[in-house]
């Protein structure tokens, strides 16, 4: 069986950002991380791996050479091989789905595509459903629950209000990784050994022949959002403090 | 004129709090607008859909969300009645929705708009779970666009005109995707996403019972309760009341931390709420940074004593 699991590079959950030209993050200091639902996208197609025998699990990404490290992390974790679509170019969803799926189309055969349900910087919660329909196959996105069995995947995703769709897709099918489906593994050391001797597959996307890029969806300005006032912290006796505050709220604030 | 729809997002048949505000919108764009509503029973939406030219509403004799067949539906309707915008919630179903009618239509989406000028052609919305925002300009003929719940205003339509109504049935091509049962959760939670007041608790909450305390000043308000990563992690609650980066985006006007320290990735989740109050025993806590209202106290104390407070004037 052959699993394919899309990644991104993104900055850490910490990172400060700042904003460089208006229009992009400045990159200097900054820690990258694999998007965390990638990592449980990532978890799931490595579980699978461990049932089933003969399965390769083959990570891809598109994204400027710093995207090497991501990848180098997945292998860690227990991938089997990797696809690097350098570019620096800034691309929109529509156009990496479009990449991702002509890449994975090329490698012959695909059962499963595992993929994040949002990415943690732009988070658009776009490219799963765009990839799906590029490759004219089901998919599925919040996914907290993941069963394979002959050829069918059950999956169940969360709605609103704590509850659960059950759906049945064939496959191959696109599945996108909530928080819940599974702990993401740590890398051991022999993984992180062995994963530096995999090669990586480069592509560009003239490789591709993905035709003109086309981006649609144009960054015009980045900026941060106004910050808050610093409020009013209560205080001494909790009693009184209490008063003070639903009287605020009611009065004040007109929240209640 | 350019022509403008609007996806009417229903759960058993009970219209999403948040139609009425891309409703709102969708009319404040100036363009001619057209509602889609996938019901049976019309009359019963009649009132929240006042002022719309026209609707269209979409029938079966079995009508359930099933992503093909409602997708593939909404795809003609905006083909056979040009429609050049499309609205929609950014809830659950949106965010599965939207993607695949995009996908089909060729038109390009931006989801979680926070805010949308028609006239310059420039989205707002949130990036890096909001620690940034972004300024979009889409260069397409065809433009969607899901909202956040709670952030864009209602406004009351005085329209007397009746609708014009056009009935289609469903589209039942092609089921790929395919929904076998809906698992209801156990209790009648509040929607996060839509929920007014939320209250929160954390690592700082100790145990799971002590989470009572929380609901029952939600019941009093009419409140969804949420909870930190730390506290889901712990047991104390489902993952599916987390807030914050890897749980859910939150807009109340109200939001109240109980023993929550404030981490980025917590404020990440909640921090576009109108009011934050933050109650927690360390007065070096970086909530207290965040919030409008703080109490340093013991929350076990602390939280009794509001439940008296809230009970007194409402
Ligand atoms: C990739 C990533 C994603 C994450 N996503 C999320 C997310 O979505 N949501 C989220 O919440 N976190 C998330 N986190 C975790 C986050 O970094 C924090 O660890 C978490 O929010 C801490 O939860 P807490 O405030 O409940 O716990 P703590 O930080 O332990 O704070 C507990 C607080 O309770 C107070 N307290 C204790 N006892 C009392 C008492 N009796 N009375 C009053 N106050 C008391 C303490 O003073 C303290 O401030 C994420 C982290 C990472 C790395
Ligand atoms: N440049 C990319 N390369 C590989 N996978 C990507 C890329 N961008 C997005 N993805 C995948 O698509 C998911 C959803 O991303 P997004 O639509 O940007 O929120 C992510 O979690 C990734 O798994």
């Amino acid at each position: 069986m052959n699993i394919f699991v899309c990644i991104k590079q993104v900055p850490d959950t910490e990172a400060t950002l700042s904003v460089k030209n208006g229009k992009t993050i400045n990159e200097d200091g900054i820690k990258w991380i694999i998007s965390p639902y990638d990592e449980h996208a990532i978890e799931e197609a490595l579980k699978l791996k461990a049932k089933i025998p003969e399965t390769n699990v083959t990570l891809i990404t598109l994204g400027p050479k710093r995207c090497e490290n991501a990848l180098r992390g997945g292998l860690a974790m227990g991938a089997d091989h990797a696809i690097h679509i350098e570019t620096d170019e800034h691309v929109d969803n529509r156009i990496i789905a479009k990449a991702l799926a002509i890449a994975i189309k090329q490698e012959g055969n695909y059962n499963l595509i595992f993929i994040g349900k949002q990415a943690i910087d732009d988070d658009s919660y776009l490219t799963h459903i765009y990839l799906a329909e590029n490759l004219g196959i089901p998919v599925s996105t919040n996914v907290t629950l993941f069963n394979y069995e002959s050829e069918k995947v059950f999956v169940e995703r969360e709605i609103d209000g704590g509850e659960k769709e059950k759906i049945e897709m064939t496959t191959p099918c696109v599945i996108g990784a909530a928080k819940g489906l599974n702990t993401p593994r740590y890398p051991s050391l022999m993984g992180m050994m062995k994963a530096k001797k995999i090669p990586i597959k480069k592509l560009s996307l003239q490789d591709l022949e993905i035709g003109e890029i086309d981006n649609k969806i144009i960054v015009e300005k980045l900026f941060a959002p106004p910050e808050k006032p610093q409020g009013k912290v209560i205080e001494g006796d909790i009693e009184d403090g209490v008063k003070e505050l639903v009287k605020a709220l009611k009065d004040e604030a007109k929240v209640l | 004129m350019a022509n403008i729809g609007v996806y009417v997002e229903l759960k058993e048949d009970k219209s999403k709090k948040s139609n009425k505000e891309a409703i709102s919108l969708a009319k404040k764009s100036g363009k001619n607008v057209y509602a889609i509503i996938f019901t049976n029973n019309l009359d019963q939406h009649l009132d929240e859909l006042k002022g719309i030219k026209k609707i269209i509403q979409i029938k079966d004799q079995d009508l359930f969300y099933q992503p093909d067949y409602y997708s593939d539906t909404i795809s003609n309707i905006i083909k056979d009645f040009d429609l050049n915008d499309f609205i929609g919630i950014c809830s659950a179903q949106g965010k599965d929705l939207f993607p695949r009618i995009a996908a089909k239509t060729d038109a390009s989406l931006v989801n979680d708009c926070i805010d949308i000028d028609f006239e310059n052609n420039l989205i707002t919305k949130p990036v890096f779970a909001g620690r940034l925002l972004t300024k979009i300009r889409v260069e397409d003929e065809f433009k969607m666009y899901t909202i956040r719940p709670n952030v864009f205003p209602v406004q009351a339509s005085d329209s007397e005109e009746n609708p014009e109504i056009i009935t289609k049935e469903l589209n039942k091509k092609e089921l790929k995707t395919r929904i076998v049962d809906i698992v209801k959760s156990d209790s009648k939670k509040i929607d996060l996403t839509e929920a007014d007041i939320i209250i929160s608790g954390g690592r700082g909450m100790k145990e799971k019972e002590n989470f009572k305390m929380l609901e029952d000043i939600a019941q009093l308000l009419n409140a969804g309760v949420g909870a930190s990563r730390a506290a889901v992690d712990a047991g104390f609650a489902t993952s599916d009341m987390q807030v914050g980066q890897t749980g859910k985006v939150v807009n109340p006007k109200l939001y109240i931390a109980c023993g929550i320290s404030g981490a980025i990735q917590h404020f990440a989740g909640m921090k576009t709420s109108k009011i934050i109050v933050a109650i927690n025993k360390d007065s070096e806590a970086p909530i207290f940074k965040k919030a409008d209202y703080g109490i340093v106290g013991d929350l076990f104390k602390v939280v009794p004593l509001l439940k008296k407070e809230l009970e007194k004037i409402l």
